[in-house]
C-alpha cells in the first residue's frame, strides 16, 4: 500500500514525512490564527489573489438576474410601480414630520447642551455570496477597505440589522450575521425600554434573547431594536421580534426566542454603517487617576 | 518523468490517453475553485461537494508524480480565505487527502469505476472530518449530519469527474482507422 520507490529512484522526502511537514504546517497556522489573529495580512494576499476568480464565478449568477430583470411582465410592473407610489407618499408624509422633528431634537439638544449625534454616512453594498463554513453564519459583500468600510461597521438591510463587519480585504468584506454563533447584539425593548442582549444560536431564522429573568416584562411580539450603548451599533436599528417566551420556573432564566427582523437570505443589497464616533473614555476613579498624574509627572 | 498512460490503469477497456500536462491540471484545479466560489444558497449550498477537494483528489490517483502536497496546501488556504473559515483548516484536510490519494493510487485505479466511488468516499469522508475536528476544537458546533451529504455527493460525482477531466486527453484521430 505504502509507495516507496527503490533507492535508485530516489524522489525527495518520504511520502510520510512530506506529510508530516505539511500538517504541522497547517496546525501552526491553525493554532496561530484561532488564539492570535496573526493571519490577516496573509489572509488579505490571498484575498487579492482569489478576487478575479470570485467575480467570475459571480458572473453567471449577474447574468442570470439580468436576463430574468428583461422578462418581467408589464402588469408586474405596473403593480410595483403603484405600490412604490403609494409607500412613495406614505414616505413623503413622514419625512416631513420628521424634518420638523430633526429640528426641533436639535435644538432641544443644543439647550441641553448635549453632544450632537454623529450623522452616519453609510456604503451600499451587494452580498457577494454566502459563506460556505457550515460552521459560522457569514456573508461576503462586494466592498472593502478600499471602498472605506471599516471592521466592526454595523450593516443593515431594509427591514433591519443583519449584522457586522468582521473582517475587510481590500475589495471585499466579510460580515459575520447576527445569527453567528459569535454574535451579541445590545438590544432594547421598544415597548418598555428594557435593555438586553440578544445571542446568536448558530442558524438562520431564530436568536436567543439570554439572561432575563423569568418574570421579565418581555411579551410575544415586542419589537427589540439596538440601544447603541455599546458604542458600535448605532441606536434604533430593528433586530428582532420576541416570537416565543418559555417562562420555566426551575430555571433561573426565561427562555425567549426572537425572529430576525432582517434576513441576509432575503435580498442581495445591504447598507454598511460608518463607524460610531468613539465612546468618551471610561470614567476613572479619582484615586487612580492620581496615581496615573503621579506617574507622568515622575516620567516627566 | 515521462511516464507513459499505459501504465497507469490495469483495468479492462483501458484507451491510451494523451500525457497530462501540468497547466492541464492547474486550468481543472483553477475551474474547480471557481465552481466552489459560486454564489449558492440554502439546500444546492449543503449538497454541493467540494470540487477542489475532488478533482485534487483525481489527480492525486491518476497522476501522482505530477501533484503533490504543495498545491492541495495552498488550494487549502485559498479555501480557508474564500469561506472566512479558520485559516488552515481546509490546508490540512487536503493535505491528509493528497496523502491518503497518493498512497492508494496504485490500488484504486485496478478498480472499476463503482468500486472507486467506494475508495473514494471514505477519502472525502476523512477530509471533512479533520475539518470537523479542527472546528471542534476551534469551539465550532455540529452543523447537523448534512454536513456529510457533501462527501456522498461528491462520490457519487466521481465517475463524471473522471469523464470531463478525461475529454481533453483522448486523441483526436485514432492512427488505426484512418
Amino acid at each position: 500500500m505504502e509507495y516507496t520507490p527503490p533507492p535508485f529512484f530516489k524522489r525527495g522526502p518520504s511520502l510520510l514525512a512530506r506529510l508530516g511537514f505539511f500538517a504541522l504546517l497547517s496546525l501552526f497556522l491553525l493554532y496561530a490564527d484561532a488564539r492570535f489573529h496573526y493571519m490577516e495580512a496573509m489572509r488579505k494576499v490571498i484575498a487579492i489573489v482569489l478576487y478575479p476568480l470570485q467575480e467570475l464565478a459571480d458572473t453567471p449568477a449577474e447574468a442570470a438576474s439580468r436576463i430574468g430583470n428583461f422578462f418581467v411582465s408589464q402588469s408586474y410592473l405596473q403593480r410595483e410601480n403603484d405600490r412604490l407610489s403609494h409607500e412613495n407618499f406614505l414616505h413623503a408624509g413622514q419625512l416631513q414630520s420628521q424634518q420638523a422633528l430633526i429640528a426641533e431634537n436639535l435644538h432641544l439638544r443644543q439647550l441641553l447642551e448635549m453632544q450632537e449625534r454623529a450623522e452616519q454616512t453609510s456604503t451600499a453594498a451587494e452580498i457577494l455570496y454566502v459563506g460556505r463554513d457550515p460552521f459560522t453564519r457569514k456573508v461576503i459583500i462586494d466592498k472593502g477597505s478600499s471602498q472605506g468600510i471599516e471592521e466592526g461597521a454595523a450593516v443593515v438591510d431594509d427591514t433591519g440589522l443583519i449584522g457586522q463587519v468582521t473582517r475587510t480585504f481590500p475589495w471585499t468584506s466579510e460580515i459575520s450575521l447576527i445569527s453567528d454563533r459569535e454574535q451579541v447584539v445590545p438590544v432594547q425593548v421598544v415597548r418598555n425600554g428594557l435593555r438586553a442582549a440578544v445571542f446568536g444560536i448558530g442558524y438562520d431564522g431564530a436568536l436567543d434573547l439570554r439572561f432575563m429573568p423569568v418574570n421579565t416584562d418581555v411579551e410575544n411580539g415586542d419589537v427589540l431594536v439596538t440601544s447603541g450603548i455599546d458604542g458600535v451599533y448605532p441606536p434604533g436599528l430593528p433586530v428582532a421580534i420576541v416570537s416565543n417566551i418559555e417562562r420555566n420556573a426551575a430555571y433561573p432564566f426565561a427562555k425567549i426566542t426572537c425572529t430576525p427582523a432582517a434576513g441576509a437570505n432575503r435580498n442581495r443589497q445591504v447598507l454598511v454603517m460608518s463607524r460610531l464616533a468613539p465612546l468618551p473614555d471610561y470614567p476613572v476613579s479619582p484615586d487612580a487617576k492620581k496615581g496615573k498624574a503621579r506617574k507622568a509627572r515622575k516620567s516627566g | 518523468m515521462m511516464r507513459s498512460p499505459m501504465f497507469g490503469r490495469l483495468s479492462g477497456s483501458e484507451e491510451i490517453l494523451l500525457p497530462v500536462k501540468p497547466l492541464y491540471i492547474a486550468i481543472t484545479l483553477l475551474v474547480a475553485m471557481m465552481i466552489n466560489l459560486l454564489p449558492l444558497t440554502g439546500w444546492v449550498l449543503a449538497l454541493r461537494p467540494d470540487f477542489v477537494a475532488l478533482v485534487l483528489l483525481y489527480w492525486g490517483i491518476y497522476q501522482p508524480r505530477k501533484i503533490g502536497f504543495l498545491p492541495a496546501f495552498l488550494l487549502g488556504l485559498a479555501m480557508d480565505v474564500a469561506d472566512g473559515s479558520l485559516f488552515g483548516q481546509h490546508a490540512l484536510a487536503y493535505s491528509v487527502m493528497m496523502f491518503a490519494a497518493i498512497a492508494l493510487h496504485r490500488r484504486v485505479s485496478m478498480f472499476d469505476m463503482r468500486h472507486q466511488i467506494l475508495h473514494v468516499l471514505p477519502i472525502l469522508l476523512i477530509m471533512q472530518l479533520i475539518v470537523l475536528g479542527v472546528r471542534q476544537a476551534a469551539g465550532g458546533q455540529f452543523p447537523g449530519w448534512w454536513y456529510f451529504l457533501s462527501s456522498i455527493v461528491g462520490a457519487l460525482l466521481w465517475p463524471a469527474t473522471d469523464l470531463l477531466l478525461k475529454i481533453p486527453l483522448r486523441r483526436r484521430t485514432d492512427p488505426d482507422e484512418a
